[in-house]
């Protein structure tokens, strides 16, 4: 057992590093599949932009609007940090490597994701600008109402584990992945893990082509520092939790160790992330609200009721 | 150290409720709300139902209360309506309700301490046992609330449901 605080360090700084180097791999693979070189100047393959970037939103001015809502605005940036750091508590990375092994692990996730909405929502209404508005009130209604089949599609997978804890759902994965017997469910929560960290294709709280910037417009500096790596942190996120629930965790042949298999896997989903950024258009805000209420929403209550009555009847 | 725990968040419950009720502005109660809403949560974990703190996190903090912001965010209110909340809220307003909350608190601290045994040992409650129990001796209560929400979900549709709209001045007259 490695003693407890070496894994929230060692958790910490993976993740903090993680996020801060997306940006330079974001910006270098979508510059690879759009036929571009992408920042390659600085340092070796320029991974120094990466520290050009902090450096500059740590210098940048740090301007509080004087209409602004002041402690509300302060305070929104620091939500999605929290809430998503949080979430990382009970991720199983390798057995014995996990913060916390609550035995309601699932809903704990569930619970973070529910309370990073507060980020967005805030931080728009406190800006006190109509494009912040409007950007805080598609993100709240869209991270709604997608919080909701994502919680339906995890449904299967507790089914099929009997469990909300973690690592305990790993283990059920020994013989199959769960991504074979809960294929509906695993593309689901893809969908739903792509709109509540609102990436492209479904970044419309922030869409730059009709609101600015969305909910961050009045943001600069560290504060929109926090937004922004707070994303990569949910992209990172959201890859671990589809590893662990439908990909089998820290699980693959012994040539590796755990914690290796389970980091490879979780990068092979934020590249994917990083595709569809790449090659998806912005659907429309409606249409992304029907295409939730009225095709995933029956599909994952369709989803759970078939895998239930499977379950039993294989028990029985 | 469980008794610790449980008297900071009971006391951070109890003042942000405070707070809730004396904010002039309508945003900053319900954040304050939101902080006592997680204060209870932390309080049902302490004392074994980890399922029922995780609810009361997802269901009110994390989607009831992020509609209610949701509502007054569209309804714009900002200084004018604090100020006139306060000019509502004048101190002698406080005097009656205040007065009743004390009877009310009086009784209550005279309820507590007349059969006062300090919890003896914490149970924890599995989620499959909340399960059990929901869809086992309470399942009536279930039907019930799932037939309560049911005629909510109808509601809101008839509420919500639109006239046919005709988009130009010239069909207009056709139709009608």
């Amino acid at each position: 057992m490695i003693n407890f605080w070496w894994i929230i360090g060692g958790v910490l700084f993976a993740l903090l590093n993680t996020a801060a180097g997306l940006i330079w791999v974001e910006r270098r693979m979508l510059a690879l599949w759009q036929d571009r070189y992408g920042p390659n100047r600085a340092g070796p393959f320029g991974l120094l932009v990466v520290l050009a970037d902090t450096i500059k939103l740590f210098f940048k001015e740090d301007w509080i609007p004087p209409f602004a809502d002041k402690v509300v605005f302060v305070f929104a940036p620091g939500v999605v940090m929290l809430s998503v750091l949080m979430s990382f508590v009970v991720i199983p990375f390798a057995p014995g490597i996990i913060v916390a092994d609550l035995n309601i692990g699932l809903l704990f996730f569930l619970a973070m994701s529910s309370l990073g909405v507060y980020s967005v929502v805030l931080g728009g209404w406190a800006s006190n600008n109509k494009y912040a508005l409007l950007g805080a009130m598609r993100g709240a209604s869209q991270m709604i109402s997608y919080e909701v089949f994502m919680g339906l599609a995890l449904m299967g997978v507790v089914v099929l584990s009997g469990s909300f804890n973690l690592g305990e759902i790993v283990e059920a994965q020994r013989k199959v992945w769960f991504v074979i017997p809960q294929f509906i469910g695993f593309l689901i929560f893809l969908v739903a893990g792509v709109a509540e960290t609102h990436r492209l294709p479904f970044d419309i709280p922030e869409a730059e082509s009709e609101l600015v910037a969305g909910f961050h417009s009045e943001y600069s500096g560290m504060k929109f520092g926090m937004f922004f790596i707070g994303e990569y942190l949910g992209v990172t996120l959201i890859s671990g939790m589809l590893v662990t629930l439908y990909f089998g965790g820290w699980l693959g042949p012994a040539f590796l160790p755990p914690v290796l298999w389970f980091v490879i896997k979780t990068f092979a989903f934020i590249m994917l992330f990083i595709l569809f950024r790449a090659s998806m258009p912005r659907p429309r805000y409606d249409q992304l609200m029907e295409y939730g209420w009225k095709v995933l929403f029956p599909l994952s209550i369709l989803n759970l009721m078939v895998t239930a009555a499977i379950k039993l009847w294989l028990n029985s | 150290m469980m008794g610790t725990a449980f008297y900071i968040a009971a006391f951070i419950a109890i003042l942000a409720t405070v707070m809730v009720i004396t904010r002039y502005n309508i945003m900053h109660a319900l954040l304050y709300l939101v902080v006592s809403l997680l204060a209870v949560a932390v309080v049902l974990y302490l004392y074994g139902a980890p399922f029922m703190a995780a609810l009361e996190v997802i269901v009110y903090a994390g989607a009831i209360m992020v509609l209610l912001i949701f509502f007054v965010m569209m309804l714009n209110l900002g200084k004018e309506s604090a100020a006139q909340e306060k000019l509502w809220l004048k101190p002698r307003i406080w005097i009656f309700p205040s007065l009743l909350c004390i009877i009310l608190l009086g009784e209550l601290v005279f309820l507590v301490l007349q059969n006062h045994q300090p919890v003896s040992e914490v149970k924890m409650v599995n989620p499959k046992e909340v399960g059990i129990a929901l869809f086992g001796p309470y399942i009536m209560a279930v039907e019930l609330t799932g037939m309560l929400l049911m005629a909510g979900i109808v509601g809101a549709y008839h509420l919500g449901r639109q006239k046919e709209k005709t988009l130009h001045r010239f069909l207009e007259n056709d139709q009608s």
